[in-house]
Formats: structure tokens, sequence, C-alpha cells
């Protein structure tokens, strides 16, 4: 009998499918690992299983007796012991204050934080100690609860190497003692040193359960990406030689647009590379590799820690978007809200960027406004029907304002993060089409996305940024979903094209 | 060692000074403003002694006790513009049925009181919670309910109170410059706030101002929380209103108007972050002192009562803004 057994687990947001009858199956004594990509489901598992969250449907077994789960203190009170992926310490509250609100011992905590041969100041405000502490404080509050299956989801992602080392010790103790641990990771080396076994989750569903000892990175990737994906792989090494003979997959010449230099911002240690004019650039990256900072920072919201970047030959030190916009990189977020004025009428929402530009301190001219927004909807099929409010509109037709706000002012680099997420196939199809038309018409554009299959429809080349670097580049015909998995887990070290 | 842990052992010790002056800096920053106007005080009435020092007291103790309303529901990340006109509900039902009762009786019926307006709170939380409706909707509207039932048990100022019960709030123990009101007051702040403030359900409070969110995954239960927020801050409005009623010594349904929003500014003036989750109780108790005395001192200087208003607005913006200046000052160090 194992110690849980979760089946048939399915949640649902709208149309967006988290887990589809999902199960799990996790024995006494083990370590098991919860792989799958980003969006995979992981962590809407690790929060069904604690509480977090309501399942749709499923059930949910503990040494093969039926429980219902409904808040983390149940979870804890029945043995299970989450660490999630946001630090849950209140930042207002000292450590200690934190810990008498969860209810566990204080001295509890401080002998395991002992144990684990760290020193922390209880009377310290969470908010004020750095991330690694309080992942670890986060560990040593679950270890005191005694759980018999402690959830630790993406723990070491946040941790430097020695602290990552302690995570394992107590992991192996926990296997010692004969109690369980749920591990996610992105760190597909740490599973093959840690675990027992590990389930793959593939869009919401789990997809196998495999002896990452026995089967090694290569079969857990292929688990990632399913059979054809492996299949595809092979077809894309043959691409990539006949595109060595024909000779360079990058089509622009001439100066770049963008020219990035030794760029340093929150995980990003020190990151470069150029984008032509005519260019789709990717950049690949798991969760947490700070490739948001590094857009941010492109698009001026936030200012580099070292190094500096170049647009059309000029340095570009924005303090404000509105300096970049000026020099024309614009950004299209991956919330669009956070873009958009929902409130708002479709013509506002395309024309808000130009205000600052055609109207200086006159009044609006609402025919020439008419008109640049009328092209830009023409130009992108915007389905207008329900204009009045951006906010009724699909995801889909959302994304398109953003874009075609920009069409109507201008730009010469679009900056798009994530731009198809949440939105249904037919529309990210256009998305990606106008991403190309764009390109060929003379624009630069930086690409990220969190779903793999995407870079090799729309990017001319691919980096991969993994530890704060560039592991490799792609043409974006070889970029299929196996050899980016690979680099984005930083286990390719030289650069590939 | 690590490298991280290295840094925290950094920050341990040798910092604790600045430490402190981080946490309560504030708090210390609003005693000083008050001593500094105190001092500023004496030199102004020809004839300055502990007359003066009660009349503050007694003129400071309502808004003191709004205050500490107001600031408990700020601090658990809501706002209550209902404090105001539940004052005036106290006063106005305590005013009407006090005024043939004992002292005995009185203090039983204040009781009651107290209940039903820590009841009241609840019920504007548990409204704001389960309806999902915004806090500031809520209790403006329960801005109206509460004033409008005010007005339908008392039209017009009136009903009064057994005279120990007002000399409560009006005399002085001990020595003629201890207050009664102000012994009151700290009484009401150490039997009521203090046991809770440093146990799980004052922490609950501060966390879900905080961040909701990690308060959750702690195992508080978020409604439930916000829900004692609003009760705990209706019971000091009862406070207020009953010592509104022991300071005037009439009920008037319209009296509660001036806390609403100078409650507020006594809450952020003490040191309550309105984002929640930051602050204390004794910063405001002091903030609520420095409004009152800035507005008697304008009084006695004869200033227009137009002017004062800006005067106290402006000393309002100042304050915060150098509060604000000096904690992202901080920030960036």
């Amino acid at each position: 009998m194992s110690l849980l057994e979760a089946r048939e687990v399915t949640k649902e947001y709208g149309p967006v499918v988290a887990l589809r009858s999902a199960n799990l199956s996790i024995e006494a004594g083990e370590v098991h690992a919860l792989l799958g990509a980003n969006g995979a489901g992981k962590s809407t598992f690790v929060k069904i299983l604690t509480g977090v969250i309501e399942p749709d449907s499923g059930s949910v077994e503990l040494r093969g007796r039926p429980v219902r789960v409904s808040s983390p203190s149940q979870a804890a009170r029945i043995g299970l012991a989450p660490v999630f992926q946001d630090p849950a310490l209140v930042p207002d509250l000292t450590v200690a204050q934190n810990l008498r609100l969860t209810g566990v011992q204080v001295d509890d905590v401080r002998a395991r934080l002992r144990e684990m041969d760290i020193d922390v100041d209880f009377t310290e405000q969470a908010g004020d100690l750095p991330l690694p502490m309080l992942r670890m404080i986060d560990l040593a509050r679950a270890l005191a609860r005694d759980p018999m299956l402690l959830l630790l989801d993406e723990i070491t992602a946040a941790l430097p190497s020695d602290l990552a080392e302690r995570v394992f010790a107590v992991m192996e103790d926990w296997r010692r003692q004969g109690r369980s641990v749920l591990f996610i990771t992105h760190r597909l080396a740490e599973v093959i040193a840690a675990c027992d076994r590990a389930t793959v989750l593939r869009d919401g569903h789990d997809v196998g359960t495999l002896v990452p000892q026995e089967g090694g990175e290569r079969q857990i990737v292929e688990y990632m990406l399913g059979p054809e994906a492996a299949h595809a792989e092979a077809r894309a090494v043959e691409v990539d030689e006949t595109e060595a003979a024909g000779g360079s997959a990058v089509p622009a010449t001439g100066d770049a647009t963008l020219q990035v230099s030794d760029i340093r911002i929150g995980n990003v240690q020190s990151v470069s590379f150029s984008l032509r004019a005519g260019e789709v650039l990717g950049v690949a990256a798991l969760e947490g590799q700070g490739q948001d900072d590094l857009f941010a920072v492109l698009a001026g919201e936030r200012r580099a820690e070292a190094g500096e970047f170049m647009v059309e030959g000029r340095t570009l030190r924005p303090r404000h978007p509105f300096d970049a916009i000026r020099a024309g990189v614009v950004l299209v977020p991956a919330d669009r809200l956070l873009a958009l004025l929902p409130q708002r009428s479709v013509r506002e929402n395309i024309a808000a960027p130009r205000y600052n530009r055609v109207t200086r301190w006159g009044p609006i001219n609402p025919r020439e406004e008419r008109r640049r927004v009328r092209e830009a909807i023409d130009a992108l099929q915007i389905d207008t029907r329900a204009q009045r409010q951006v906010r009724r509109l699909s995801g889909g037709n959302q994304q398109k304002v953003t874009i075609a706000r920009w069409l109507a002012s201008g730009f010469t680099t679009l900056l798009c993060f994530d731009p198809t997420r949440g939105i249904d196939v037919g529309t990210k199809r256009q998305i990606y089409a106008l991403l190309r038309q764009l390109a060929d018409d003379g624009a630069a554009i930086l690409f990220f996305s969190s779903e793999l299959a995407e870079f090799p429809l729309v990017c001319d080349r691919v980096v991969t940024l993994f530890g704060g670097r560039i592991t490799a580049e792609l043409a974006g015909e070889g970029a299929d979903e196996a050899s980016l998995l690979r680099a984005m887990h930083g286990l390719v070290e030289e650069v590939a094209v | 060692m690590t490298t991280a842990a290295a840094a925290v052992g950094k920050t341990r010790g040798g910092q604790s000074a600045a430490r402190l002056a981080r946490r309560h800096g504030w708090t210390v920053g609003v005693y000083l403003l008050l001593l500094v106007l105190a001092l500023y005080w004496r030199t102004i009435p020809a004839k300055w002694g502990s007359f003066d020092v009660q009349s503050l007291a007694i003129d400071a103790l309502p808004l003191a006790f709004a205050a500490m309303a107001q600031s408990v529901v700020i601090i658990s990340g809501g706002i209550d513009l209902s404090v105001g006109s539940l004052i005036s509900l106290v006063n106005v039902v305590a005013a009407k049925y006090m005024v043939h009762m004992s002292l005995r009786e009185a203090l039983g019926f204040a009781a009651l009181l107290l209940v039903g307006s820590a009841a009241a709170g609840a019920f504007t939380g548990s409204l704001i919670v389960f309806s999902r409706v915004p806090d500031i909707v809520v209790t403006l509207a329960m801005l109206f309910v509460w004033a409008g039932v005010a007005l339908q048990v008392l039209q017009i100022p009136g009903g009064g109170a057994p005279l120990p019960y007002l000399q409560l709030g009006t005399g002085h123990w001990w020595s003629q410059w201890i207050p009664s009101g102000l012994v009151i007051l700290l009484l009401g702040f150490a039997l009521l706030w203090l046991p809770l403030r440093w146990a799980r359900p004052g922490l609950a409070v501060y966390s879900v101002g905080s961040n909701r969110n990690a308060a959750y995954l702690s195992g508080v239960s978020v409604s439930r929380t916000r829900i004692f927020a609003y009760a705990l801050g209706g019971l000091f409005a009862g406070l207020a209103g009953l010592a509104l009623t022991s300071t005037a010594g009439i009920g008037d349904p319209n009296a509660g108007q001036y806390y609403t929003l100078n409650s507020v500014a006594a809450a952020v003036l003490g040191g309550v972050s309105l984002v929640g989750g930051v602050g204390g109780l004794v910063g405001p108790i002091a903030a609520a002192f420095v409004v009152t005395l800035v507005k008697t001192m304008l009084i006695l200087k004869g200033v227009d009562q137009n002017w004062a208003q800006v005067i106290q607005g402006t000393l309002i913006i100042v304050v915060v803004m150098i509060g604000g200046l000096a904690i992202r000052q901080r920030r960036r160090t």
C-alpha cells in the first residue's frame, strides 16, 4: 500500500486546463520527483494535495484511506507539509512571529535550522531576509511539523549550491526514516542524483513514472516531450545539416538594431546578443532564469545592474518606459491587462501610446487618430465586435490590440514576452504569422515564450538562458523541443550554431 | 559558511540599535513631535496649567479611541469609513438612555453598548468578506446606515449621563496633572490591544494586512481574521462613542462626523501604512493628541477656523512625506 495515492485529479481555470485526470502514487520511504515543462501542472498538483486549492474532481488517499484536504492547516495535521514556490512568510512580521502564526514550536524550528547548520536571527523581519534564507526557514518550518510526506516545490531554484546540498541531506534523512518526499525541480541532474522515482506531467496529465537512475536525462526528456517530439528531434538534426550546407539560416544582414552587452540584472549574470532588423530572435529559458528582468531592462522598466545596450548604434539608458518607446523599443507583455486600459475602447487603447507624440499640447485630432487605428485593426484582423471595452475582447484579440497600438505609433524593436500565453490555437497562429510579417517588413523582434513548440515556428535564431548566461544559440529550424530543453537545463556547454 | 548565511550573520548584533530605530523610528518621531508642540503650547496662554492638560485630554480622548479603531482595520488591510457614524450612534444611544441611570447601571449599559458596537463592526466586516465588495464601498454605505439610525434615535442633540459617569472622562485622579480620561485610554490600550498584539489573533491581523497569500499558506483563516479586525475596530469605536458621551455630556447624532477622516489622519500620522500590515496603536494614539493639540493651539492663537483646517492638512502631508522619504532613503542604502 502506498503512502499517498492521487487518482484522476482534474482542475480547470475557465478554458485553461491545469490538470486533467492526473495520477500520482508515492511510496513510503521514497523521494519522488514530479517533473514537467512550465505549465504542466506541477504546482497545481502540490496545491491540491495540500488543500490550498480544491480540485474539480478526483480523489486522494492517504495510506489507503480517502481524505479530503480542505486547508493548509488540515494538510499539516494529517502529515503533509509543503514548501511552496513562493515563500509563505509574512514580510512585515518577524521570523519568530511568523512561526507562532503557523502554530509550530519556535524551538523545534530553531533545532531544525541548527541541524542544517544555518544561523538565523529570529527577531529579524522576514521581509528583510534574503530569499535563500526564507526558503530554508520555510523548509525548517515544514520539518518541524514532522510530516510523513514533505512536498518541496522548486525549493532549490533560489538556493546556492551549498544550501541545496543541505536540502538533499534532509531528503536523504527523511527517506532513511521511512518517510517520503515529493520533489519538484527543473534541474534534471538533481533528479538523477537524489530521486528514487519520478512522475512526469505533460499538459496536466501524468504520462509515466520512471526510475531516473536507469533511464537518465534522455529518458526523462523523452517523457516530458512525448515520443513524437523525440522523433522530431532526429529530423531536426537532418535539417540542421542541410542548413549548414546551404549557408546561414539568418536572412537579415547589416547592423544590429539591438545590441546587448554584458547585461546583469537579478538572476541574469551576464548576457550579450545582437538582434538585426528583419530578424526574430527567440529567448528560451526555464522559469526564474531572469528572462523577465532582462525584458524589463530593455523596455525601460528597470535599470541594469551592469552592462549596456545599444539601439540602432546609440547607447540607450532608459530611465522610464517612455525613453525606450521613444527610441523605438516597445514591449508586448504576457499579461495583456498590464498593457491595456481594460475599461476603455479599442480605439483609445490603440491610440494611447500615440498621445505622447502626436498631440504635444494641442487637442487630439480624432480623424487622424481614427485613420491610424483603422489601419492597425485591419492589418491585424482584430475582431472588433466588442470594441467598446477592451476587457470584453477575447484574450487573443486583446493581445492583438497590444501589438496594434505599437503598429499605430511605430517602432523598430518589438519585445514579445510570452505573447501567446492563454490564447487559443487559431489566434496563436495568426500571431506567429503577424510576427513573421512584421520581421519581413523590417522590424527586429525579441521573443520569449514558455511554449517551446513556438520557437521553430517564429524564430530565425534562438538563444537559451540558464544560470544567468546564454548556454546555446540555435538556428530557428533546429530549435526543436528536445534540443531546447537540454540547453535550457544547461546540459549543452558548447554553442550549437 | 554560505554566502547567504554569512550575509544574515552580518546583519546580526551591532546593528540592533539601527534596527530598533528602523522599526520604531516613526513612533518615536510622533512622540517627539508631540513633545515639541507641547513645549510650544505652554508658551501660548498667559497661565498654562493642569487645567490646559485636562482639557487637551478631554478633547483628544474620543479621537484617540477612533484612531485606534481605524488603525486596527487599516493594519488588517482594510479601511473603515463608518467609524465616525458608529461613534455617533453609540453616543446618542448612550445619552438617550443613560440620563436617569445610576453610575452602576450606566456602566453596565456601557458594557452592553461595547458588545453591540463590536457586533456592528463584525457585521460590516462580514459584509465585506462575503460580498467581496471593496472595503471602502461597504464602509461608506455603513456610514450612511449608522448615521441614519443615529438620527432615528435622537433627532436633535440631547440626553445626558449621570454626573459620576461624566467625571470618568473629564475628571482627574491622584493628581491634578493626571486626567482620568488619559488613564482610561491607557487602560483600554493595555487591556484590549496588548494581549492581542503579541498573540496569534494580533499576528493574524498583521499577516492578512501584510500578505494575504502568505497568511493563508501559513494556516491563517483570512476571512475570519478580517472580520475580527473589523469587530475590534467596532469595539474601539464604541469606546470612542462612550468617551464622547462622557466628555461632551450629551448625545449628538452628528458629533461623529469629525472622526471619520480625522481617525484616518491620526492613523497615517501615527505610522500606520494604508497598504496594511505596518504600524501599531502607540503611534496613532500620540497622533490623535498631535491633531487635537494643533487644533487647540490654532484656536488659542486666534487663527481663522478655515485657515486652521488648511494648516492641519498641510501638517499631515508634510509629516507623512518626510516619513515616506526617510523610508525610501533606507530602502536605497
